[in-house]
């Protein structure tokens, strides 16, 4: 909210005064995301893991008791009930989100990030209601590897299985999907 | 999930990413993702947006969400967290993966399990019974025709009697080594408490079972199928994790399936009051855990908190 005795900016600035995320920039919600999975990011981004030219300097500057705090504190917010445009019920993006594509070996994206893709427990965050540009390019990093594998290497392996058009329209999907799960 | 073993599932995630300063080609997953089974040659079911119109697919989308949300389509039968797709995969449509398609044109069949040739819908039954630990829908049911409905409809032109490339999950050889419960925990720490959860009982969200239980009170009975190690052992290799199949060793699905296998899970409905007996009549395989000792317990003899995660837990 304030930022930090050692410069870092506040949190709010790019992410929201309830840490919605602001879409149109592509800055993600954190408000809802499971406490372990933001602080491994921060640790990611901090250490070069996960490349990051705007969050990388912020994230070296947070002391670990901050990391923590900071994580807590989104993770403890209620998840925004918003929607970032009108899904389409039918098409490439709920196809791939909802049915996956097994003949190329990818399991739809629910099966892990839950139905309407609101998350799992700490290790699947919340896809819904995430900005589509955000979404897109984290699954282009994984594309590229420049972002962490993540677990079991999993998102790595499902990134690979995707053509840019399917990354576009699974992104909109998500991002269209409401935040608070409801249907 | 905040609890006290979530740091495990963490480190063992981590741990599989690689120490945090190592070059960018270490932070691969460690086994090579496989090539993609050409399945071109396999049989291939009806196109997903193919369902025609009128009673008939109506009958089949019925059959669709009994598969896909057993729990909501016929919940009269149903006595635990599991869905039809958690071991069909792909709704019934995944080769390797006891694809439905297979299973029509393989019925009626004799099975050693209870002696005599079984129609398909009485093979559904058992399904309900044992892997769903729920109750056997009556002949003529509605979710049974539907289930016939839609697992005829996806095997369409395939050859009756036929025993389909594809058909339930491909059989693994012996293992070079003797399946092993604590290699198997090891396993499964590694590769499978990331979604199943530390102690076996899965994760949900939304109010949905989202990575189903695979022992406890929740999850198949001492009847199911996937209670042998050996079609555990084939249904890993193939479909898990889920995403990731084919990238476990043999020996490390062996292992893990036993390790999974030797919890308690609920009585075999055929239970006849005594555990060696139900063993002599049912479980009499090499590759059955019900009735042997783990950990100090019999398996087969009861669901208690202890018994249900296991005392090496």
């Amino acid at each position: 909210m304030h930022g930090t005795a050692r410069g870092a900016p506040p949190c709010v600035v790019c992410h929201g005064a309830h840490g919605e995320g602001i879409a149109a920039s592509g800055f993600p919600r954190l408000a809802g995301l499971p406490a372990a999975y933001l602080r491994a990011q921060l640790s990611a981004f901090a250490d070069g893991q996960r490349e990051n030219a705007v969050m990388a300097p912020i994230a070296k500057l947070l002391s670990a008791d901050e990391e923590q705090a900071v994580s807590l504190y989104y993770a403890a917010l209620p998840a925004p009930e918003l929607a970032n445009g009108a899904a389409a019920s039918a098409g490439l993006g709920a196809l791939l989100a909802l049915d996956g594509r097994w003949s190329a070996k990818l399991p739809p994206c629910v099966a892990c990030h839950g139905p309407g893709g609101i998350g799992v427990g700490a290790s699947f965050p919340p896809l819904a209601g995430q900005p589509a540009s955000y979404l897109e390019a984290q699954l282009e990093a994984w594309r590229q590897v420049k972002r962490p594998p993540g677990p079991l290497g999993l998102m790595q392996a499902v990134a690979r299985r995707l053509s840019p058009s399917d990354i576009a329209a699974v992104s909109q999907w998500f991002a269209a999907q409401p935040a608070g799960g409801g249907r | 999930m905040r609890t006290p073993s979530l740091a495990l599932v963490l480190v063992a995630g981590i741990a599989l990413t690689g120490a945090p300063d190592s070059a960018r080609t270490d932070m691969a997953p460690k086994a090579p993702d496989p090539a993609i089974p050409d399945r071109s040659a396999t049989f291939q079911p009806p196109a997903k947006e193919a369902i025609p119109p009128g009673p008939y697919g109506d009958m089949v989308k019925l059959g669709r969400d009994v598969f896909r949300e057993t729990d909501k389509y016929a919940r009269p039968f149903v006595g635990n967290a599991l869905r039809c797709s958690n071991c069909h995969l792909d709704a019934g449509r995944l080769a390797d993966s006891s694809p439905m398609w297979a299973a029509w044109v393989a019925f009626p069949a004799y099975r050693d399990k209870n002696h005599h040739v079984n129609t398909f819908q009485e093979r559904l039954q058992g399904c309900f019974r044992f892997s769903m630990n729920g109750k056997a829908p009556p002949y003529g049911d509605k979710v049974l025709v539907a289930l016939e409905t839609y697992s005829a409809w996806l095997a369409q032109g395939a050859p009756v009697g036929a025993n389909l490339p594809g058909r339930g999950y491909p059989r693994l050889k012996d293992p070079p080594l003797q399946p092993d419960y604590a290699r198997g925990r090891i396993v499964y720490q590694q590769h499978c408490a990331l979604c199943h959860g530390p102690d076996g009982a899965g994760q949900s969200a939304g109010g949905q079972v989202v990575f189903p239980p695979l022992w406890g009170a929740n999850s198949y009975n001492w009847g199911a199928g996937m209670e042998g190690v050996n079609t555990a052992a084939a249904f890993i290799k193939a479909n898990m994790p889920l995403g990731l199949g084919g990238t476990l060793s043999d020996q490390d699905a062996w292992d893990v399936a036993l390790f999974v296998d030797s919890h308690e899970r609920p009585q075999d409905p055929r239970f006849t009051g005594d555990v060696g007996e139900t063993r002599r009549l049912f479980h009499n395989s090499r590759w059955s855990m019900y009735g042997q000792t783990v950990a100090g317990h019999v398996l087969g003899s009861g669901l208690t908190p202890a018994a249900q995660t296991g005392a090496q837990n």
